[in-house]
């Protein structure tokens, strides 16, 4: 059964018309290599699986069970966990901190419960050596390089054991040492049985570790196959619109 | 939905190098609460050298520590929701309608208790009302706070009749304790050394703020709503709660100070707090509160309000007409933020 499914999601804002009619299955063990032109569709995609706004139309299936998500909350519940394109990190907080965003490890204190920092401090240390960044867990996020804060966003994926990852944009912004630690990353969530949804523009990353991609093109989608079905020829027409559809 | 953040393409060396963490020490230097206490260290010495006789008493304390209390308390409430990029200037005119409201349950003969309640709750609602209007109707905190200012005057001018109240009834007494009392402290010269009420909450609840804002997760929450509104709307934290809350609580510090303020002075007016907007924002501001949100802290409400008091006393010791007064306070309003802007480049 499909982790994640999606039938005829479309969504409107205004007289924009983001998605037509997309559908979608994902499974677990599989990482779906998302791409499209700038203004595709993708992030639009990624927020609706997210929980940050519902669609127009459609519907959405975690394990079979119809979800109505109304807030991000509703999706982390079902197990989704997010890599924002924007990396949604507060800058005057810490890493350890931004990490551990909304979901603080807390430590009573009589009647009060109280943020736990030095714990948050110690896991998102071990987070971050995980992913082997160098990013360091009280420094805040104002003076941090793109690296860093993509190492922040990351993290937070890991504080659960999520089924199913989206990223959009992971690798945008960080050297390329950092892009392959996430690849790995990737590929690791991939073999214990996670489904993860990997939007980007860098034609390697998505060939390095997909196992299917898919292609929108404005709002729609014009292509869903194995990737060793196709090629980045292939899929760089299909963005570009010089292939109609495959 | 998305901001735009200008993204690094790679790491570059510095970025590693330049990061080393600071000690605690270094921290609090490079802060504006500590320059802030440097001054007033500094004002007081110039002034207690000046006016020897007069400035360093420990009556002269007692009256700069009662006069600021009030604009720190208030300050406290204003810096929870300058922290969410929030603002209320509803301040002054919400502490006329908790003090006059209180007034005439108690010119009815209510006991003190109930007057004292119903000044809490009718602070309470008022900051619900700003709270709400922002937080769930989505209108600008500026906008607002600035209508409801204009509204709890005018509410405090009607139920005032345009009187001045000073008969509070058989719960007087108790209610003018609670505002105008002192407490006494053993000296080493054998004498006493007092301090009012008014002062001792400021300081209580300055402990109590500044835990909250450093521990408590409410209190992270409001600097991770001014820091970036979207990103923990997106990480579940209830936003419009907690900034509804933060006015709640804008509203309970004010009718705090409103109601002991009114204890103190024996009688409330319907001018009350007219303009104190201002001295409450300038004290946050003052203390390194950012007006654009997520930076802050308890103590700097509470240096900032005794620096721009003091600043009135050390005037009015030099010679200085205190018509100028409001002229320093805007001037060093300026000069925080502009103190603020030159820290903000050299962080980069
Ligand atoms: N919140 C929004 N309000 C209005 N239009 C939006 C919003 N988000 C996205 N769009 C529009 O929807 C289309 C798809 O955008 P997006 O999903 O961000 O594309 P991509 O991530 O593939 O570059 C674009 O035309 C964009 O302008
Ligand atoms: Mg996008």
């Amino acid at each position: 059964m499909a982790v994640l499914e999606l039938r005829g999601i479309t969504k409107h804002f205004g007289a924009i018309e983001a998605l037509k009619g997309v559908d979608m299955r994902l499974e677990s063990g599989e990482v779906l290599g998302l791409m499209g032109d700038n203004g595709a569709g993708k992030s639009t995609l990624v927020k609706i699986i997210a929980g940050n706004f519902p669609p127009s139309s459609g519907e959405i299936l975690i394990d079979g069970v119809p979800q109505h998500f109304h807030k991000p909350l509703d999706a982390r519940a079902c197990g989704i966990e997010v890599v924002y394109q924007d990396l949604a990190l507060c800058d005057n907080l810490s890493a350890g901190e931004n990490v551990y965003l909304g979901r603080e490890l807390r430590r009573r204190w009589g009647p009060i419960s109280l943020v736990d920092f030095p714990r948050i401090f110690e896991r998102a240390a071990e987070l971050f050596k995980e992913l082997k960044s160098e990013t360091r867990p009280r420094d805040l996020v104002r003076q941090m390089s793109g690296g860093q804060r993509q190492a922040v966003a990351i993290a937070r994926t890991r504080l659960s054991d999520p089924k199913f990852v989206l990223m959009d944009e992971p690798t945008a912004a960080i050297s390329v040492r950092q892009v392959a630690e996430v690849l790995d990353l990737i590929r690791r969530l991939r073999d214990t049985g996670h489904a993860v949804m990997l939007i980007s523009h860098r034609m390697p990353d998505v060939f390095a570790v997909s196992t299917r991609i898919m292609v929108l093109r404005r709002g729609t989608k014009v292509a869903d196959k194995p990737i060793r079905d196709t090629s980045p020829e292939e899929v760089t027409g299909l963005i570009t619109g010089a292939i109609a559809s495959a | 939905m998305q901001s735009t953040r200008p993204i690094q393409t790679s790491v570059a060396i510095e970025d590693v190098t330049r990061l080393e963490e600071r000690g605690p020490l270094a921290r609090i230097v490079a802060s504006q609460p500590f320059w802030v206490t440097v001054a007033v260290g500094l004002i007081c010495v110039a002034t207690a050298w000046y006016e020897p006789d007069t400035f360093p008493t420990r009556d002269n304390f007692f009256n700069i520590t009662r006069n600021f209390a009030p604009i720190g308390i208030m300050a406290m409430g204003m810096i929870a929701v300058i922290l969410t990029r929030g603002i209320d200037l509803s301040v002054g005119s919400m502490m006329a309608l908790v003090g006059i409201a209180t007034a005439r349950l108690l010119e009815a003969g209510m006991p003190w208790w109930v007057g004292v309640s119903a000044g809490l709750g009718i602070g309470l609602l008022a900051g619900a009302v700003n709270g709400a209007l922002v937080a769930y109707v989505n209108l600008p905190p500026f906008v607002v706070t600035l209508g409801t200012l204009s509204i709890y005057r005018s509410l405090a001018v009607v139920l005032s009749e345009n009187r001045i109240i000073y008969d509070f009834g058989p719960g007087g007494d108790v209610f003018k304790e609670i505002g105008g009392g002192q407490v006494g402290f053993p000296w080493f010269d054998g004498g006493t050394f007092y301090l009012s009420h008014q002062f001792l909450v400021l300081v209580v609840l300055t402990c109590v703020f500044g835990f909250v804002f450093r521990w408590v997760p409410w209190g992270r929450y409001l600097y991770a709503i001014g820091g970036n509104e979207q990103a923990a709307r997106l990480t579940g934290i209830p936003v419009d709660r907690i900034k509804l809350q933060a006015y709640m609580v804008c509203g309970l510090t004010t009718a705090i100070a409103a109601l002991m303020l009114t204890g103190y002075n024996g009688s409330a007016s319907n001018g009350m707090g007219r303009t104190w907007e201002l001295y409450v924002i300038a004290a946050a501001v003052i203390g390194g509160t950012n007006l654009m949100g997520g930076e802050g802290g308890a103590y700097g409400g509470f240096i900032g309000a005794a620096l721009i008091f003091l600043i009135r006393n050390s005037l009015i010791m030099f010679g200085v007409e205190a018509n100028w007064y409001d002229l320093f306070v805007g001037l060093f309003i300026i000069f925080a933020v502009l103190l603020e802007r030159i820290r903000g480049r050299t962080r980069g």
